[in-house]
């Protein structure tokens, strides 16, 4: 018999009733708004391209001292909450002209229910790093969402070209590799995600979620 | 038999085919003969021996009357359609029926460093009377057959112009010949190590100072990537070859302003024709030293009689150039040049000894000089040109008189003074030590400093003032988003920080005069030879308007800048290459402004300071013209660096191709400014030929230093104080000579 776990419950239903995140548009600084290149309700673009070189639609024109800047869409989404009395007065920095509302895709969800279920493990300093060799062993046998570690083991090296520190599971319980975030002998900064695991009890119940996620959600 | 006659069909198939490639479908009644001859190819073995027989008789005339016609009515485009088409020759035919025996070294087809380039070692026999004699020759060339899958058309990678390189060193240590064949459509447009224009820079570079005989055979010479080993004594060109800067379709697309898509069919024919790109063209220009001629439409892959030829040639080339370095040669010069037949009434060694490769050399910088210097537009005064002649020679005696007699002498006896006070100190040391002690100790007299180093003095802030300066109003720097950079005011911009935003150090446009009374000291300024113009030698279509209104628009003839000048005091001689002038382009009258200012720089032993403001490359109106500045001006180069000149390149905006691939890259010392994009080809032509996309920052400054190609980036605040730190510690202690 699985155990039951109503946070995770909670917030599954919380994006079923509203797949959708609010990205308010503000002023990068004071001036007037010339012209609004959108209406409500319609679709914009983030930045495309493979180097993101390609930048996201127009949304307004913001003047000020006869410098006309164009102000573009950062993510795709609705444009809504337009404000059309803006136009042609002046605005204060900050204010919010516009919010985007971006229909979150299956990736981004299972990634939002993943951070609140899983127990990640960051890296502790701007370095490069690798799996430790049993467990890289294990991984390459077992595959992923199997292997099981428990408080102790070692699980990764930062390393140094030759000077290298193994760090260790501190956290109490058993747990499952669920993810991994990096990728070997990579440069990774502080503080950035490096290994998802998971409590084993927790396991078969999150899987369910993942599966119910990728059912309900077209992947796109 | 029967199998013969098979044969011959299959081949007049190919030929009539070979036609309709390249005169079209619609030209006389080329389509009916394919479709018979195949009719009756096809059903061969219904049809009786003698059926067949008149059959190929008939179809031989009528071919040869087609071929006639085709051959009166070739148009420049067409032969464009010859040189490309996959029935002609290629490197490797010519190695095998040219040649009498050969190795490929360093790759074996694909399995090869770069398949685009074939070095090979090769035995050409020479036959005179009933002996034979065996010459060794490296041949170096690009293959775009045999393979084409994995020769990318015989467009050389950087690190396939390399090992070009590599073996025209080998050829060198072993003092043999080498034969160049040039058939590619230009170089493989990518920036990896060590960059496609560094390379080809490199490559030039050395070859003006190769110490063997050698000699470029062009079928299809297509820009940097020709020239990269096209820099010879000797320059044939097949009859049916084409020489260009860029390719037609390539100078239609910019003639037609197309950013993606293909240029329309009938502009692409006209830029053909107006690119003057054929070998008669070249002959006349004078940029090739005689044309090989090939059968009608061509040579094709088993035109033997075509190789035979080919080899005479080859022979008779090295022969001539080994010939002009001998003092005994008259007699027979004259007997080559009467030779038709492969047997030779002489035999020419062609080893060359120390004093033949010093006239060797001499001889290919007196060719290269000479090349286009007919369609230099400079006025013609009696006067002043004696005047100007005089000047130069007093000049060169004097500076001769000065640092070749005078000064050496002067060394000499100092440093012998030197070495005698040094070792006579010594040896009073013991005595003299104490008491100078004690001496100084009585006087109070501190021990003496080194010799004062020039120091630059700040003038105070001059009165120039950018013409951009003069709004009011704001801009947004680019990497504000990135780097959260407030908005410029743009008086402060283009005025005090010198057009370089403050928060990220992003580098605006400034006009080329902010550089010329920002960076020299104050009225040091001198130009020369401003008086030669950019002319319109090919006489190109509409090109005589666009140069009208760039002269209007700067008051400028040309697009290169040369003056002498000072930095902190510092006397220098400087070119500067105009982004408003035709976007800096070089032709002509650039090149050999450029020769000129830095040949004056050697003569009046001077640094040489090269400013490119921008430059997009060799100017494509000028044809060949334009395209032979790069290795003459590379040849300019090597002689002034060689004779011990301090040469330094500092880029700036947008700096591309051709020059950037020859005189700029080959120097020692290149420095960019922040925010510089520089490369050999702009990212529409990158993604046209290779259909790759790039990353934004491919042409940076940041990456042309991470390879190497230049040795440092600047800010444009400092400029002024770099290039004095620059002078000085390049220059060493004689800054301006060794």
């Amino acid at each position: 018999m699985e155990i039951e776990y109503p946070e995770l419950n909670l917030l599954l239903q919380k994006f079923r009733a509203n797949p959708y995140k609010i990205y308010p548009v503000f002023t990068p600084h004071t001036g007037y708004i010339k012209e609004f290149k959108v209406k409500e309700g319609d679709l914009v673009k983030g930045p495309t391209g493979k180097w993101l070189e390609k930048p996201g639609s127009p949304l307004f024109i913001l003047e000020r001292e006869k410098n006309t800047k164009i102000i573009r869409a950062q993510i795709s989404g609705i444009v809504q909450n337009l404000k059309m009395e803006f136009l042609n007065k002046f605005v204060e920095a900050e204010s919010c002209v516009l919010e985007i509302k971006h229909q979150l895709s299956q990736e981004e969800i299972i990634s939002e229910i993943l951070l609140s279920a899983l127990y990640i493990i960051k890296a502790p300093e701007t370095a490069r790093y690798v799996l430790s060799p049993s467990l890289a062993l294990k991984l390459e046998k077992e595959g992923i969402g199997k292997v099981k570690v428990k408080t102790g083991d070692e699980l990764l090296i930062m390393t140094f070209m030759k000077r290298e520190t193994p760090i260790y599971l501190s956290q109490e319980g058993d747990f499952v590799i669920y993810r991994l975030y990096f990728t070997p002998f990579q440069l990774i900064q502080k503080d950035q995600p490096l290994i998802g695991l998971c409590l084993e009890e927790k396991l078969p119940y999150l899987e369910k979620i993942v599966k119910k996620i990728k059912k309900e959600w077209p992947s796109s | 038999m029967k199998l013969d006659l098979h044969r011959k069909l299959k081949d007049l198939l190919d030929t009539a085919t070979y036609i309709k490639d390249i005169k079209g479908e619609a030209f006389l009644n080329i389509s009916l003969l394919i479709e018979k001859i195949s009719e009756v190819y096809e059903n061969f073995y219904q049809h009786d021996l003698n059926f067949i027989e008149n059959f190929i008789i008939q179809v031989e005339s009528e071919i040869k009357k087609i071929m006639d016609e085709a051959e009166r009515t070739l148009t420049p485009y067409e032969i464009v359609k010859i040189v490309r088409h996959p029935q002609r020759f290629t490197l490797q035919d010519i190695l095998e029926n040219v040649y009498d025996s050969y190795m490929e070294l360093g790759g074996e087809g694909e399995i090869n460093i770069d398949p685009a380039i074939v070095c090979a070692k090769a035995i050409i026999i020479r036959k005179v009377r009933n002996d034979l004699y065996f010459h060794q020759v490296m041949v170096i060339g690009h293959e775009k057959g045999h393979g084409e899958e994995f020769r990318q058309g015989g467009s050389a990678k950087p690190w396939g112009n390399e090992k070009a390189l590599r073996f025209m060193q080998m050829a060198e240590t072993e003092g043999i010949p080498i034969h160049f064949y040039i058939f590619t459509p230009g170089a493989y447009p990518i920036e990896d190590y060590p960059g496609s224009a560094q390379q080809i820079a490199r490559n030039l570079y050395y070859m003006t100072k190769l110490k063997v005989p050698t000699v470029a055979l062009i079928s299809e010479g297509g820009s940097g990537g020709a020239e990269a080993i096209g820099l010879t004594d000797m320059r044939l060109m097949f009859e049916k070859g084409y020489y260009s800067v860029i390719s037609p379709e390539g100078a239609a697309a910019i003639e037609a302003k197309i950013r993606d898509g293909r240029p329309p069919r009938e502009l692409v024919e006209k830029c053909a024709k107006a690119l003057k790109l054929t070998a008669k063209d070249n002959l006349e220009f004078g940029l090739i030293d005689r044309i090989v001629p090939e059968p009608p439409l061509g040579a094709r892959k088993r035109d033997y009689e075509f190789f035979k030829k080919l080899k005479l040639e080859l022979i008779k080339a090295t022969d001539e150039i080994v010939l002009q370095t001998r003092s005994l040669k008259f007699l027979r010069k004259y007997t080559l040049s009467k030779q038709s037949t492969e047997d030779f009434k002489f035999y020419i060694n062609w080893d060359l000894d120390e004093d033949e490769i010093e006239i060797l050399i001499e001889n290919r910088w007196e060719k290269y000089k000479k090349m286009s210097q007919w369609a230099v537009c400079e006025p013609k005064n009696v006067i002043k040109s004696f005047f100007n002649f005089s000047r130069s020679w007093g000049l060169k005696f004097k500076n001769e008189l000065k640092y070749r007699i005078l000064k050496p002498s002067h060394k000499t006896f100092k440093k012998f003074l030197d070495e005698l006070t040094t070792e006579s100190s010594l040896l009073f040391k013991p005595v003299s030590d104490p008491v100078k002690t004690v001496y100084n100790l009585i006087v109070g007299k501190k021990i003496k400093s080194k010799i004062p180093t020039p120091i630059l003095i700040e003038e105070e802030t001059s009165p120039y003032r950018s013409p951009l300066a003069l709004e009011d109003k704001t801009i947004t720097c680019p990497q504000a988003e990135k780097y959260g950079c407030p908005d410029l005011w743009v008086p402060d911009l283009y005025g005090e920080y010198c057009g370089v935003c403050p928060n990220c150090g992003y580098h605006f446009l400034l006009e080329y005069k902010w550089y010329l009374n920002n960076i020299f000291d104050k009225n040091s300024i001198k130009p020369f030879n401003d008086y030669i113009a950019s002319g319109n030698p090919l006489e190109f279509e509409g090109y005589a308007e666009k140069l009208k209104e760039a002269r209007k628009k700067t008051n400028l003839r040309s697009a290169l800048l040369t003056f002498e000048a000072k930095i902190g005091g510092i006397s220098l001689v400087a070119v500067m290459l105009i982004g408003d002038f035709r976007q800096g382009t070089v032709g002509v009258a650039e090149g050999e402004k450029f020769i000129r200012a830095i040949e004056f720089a050697k003569i009046t032993r001077r640094p040489f300071l090269a400013l490119v403001h921008t430059t997009g490359g060799i100017r494509i109106h000028e044809g060949t013209l334009g395209l032979i500045q790069m290795p003459r001006c590379t040849i300019a180069v090597r002689d002034y660096v060689d004779a011990g000149g301090l040469y330094i390149v500092v880029y700036d905006n947008n700096s591309f191709a051709g020059p950037v691939a020859s005189f700029l890259g080959c120097a020692p010392y290149q420095f960019a400014l922040k925010s510089t994009r520089l490369g050999f080809a702009g990212p529409r032509v990158i993604r046209e030929t290779i259909g790759q996309e790039i990353p934004p920052d491919y042409h940076s400054a940041e990456n042309a230093l991470k390879r190497g190609h230049i040795q440092g980036i600047w800010d444009r605040r400092e400029l002024r104080k770099k290039l004095f730190t620059a002078l000085l510690t390049m220059g060493g202690k004689n800054l301006y000579y060794r």
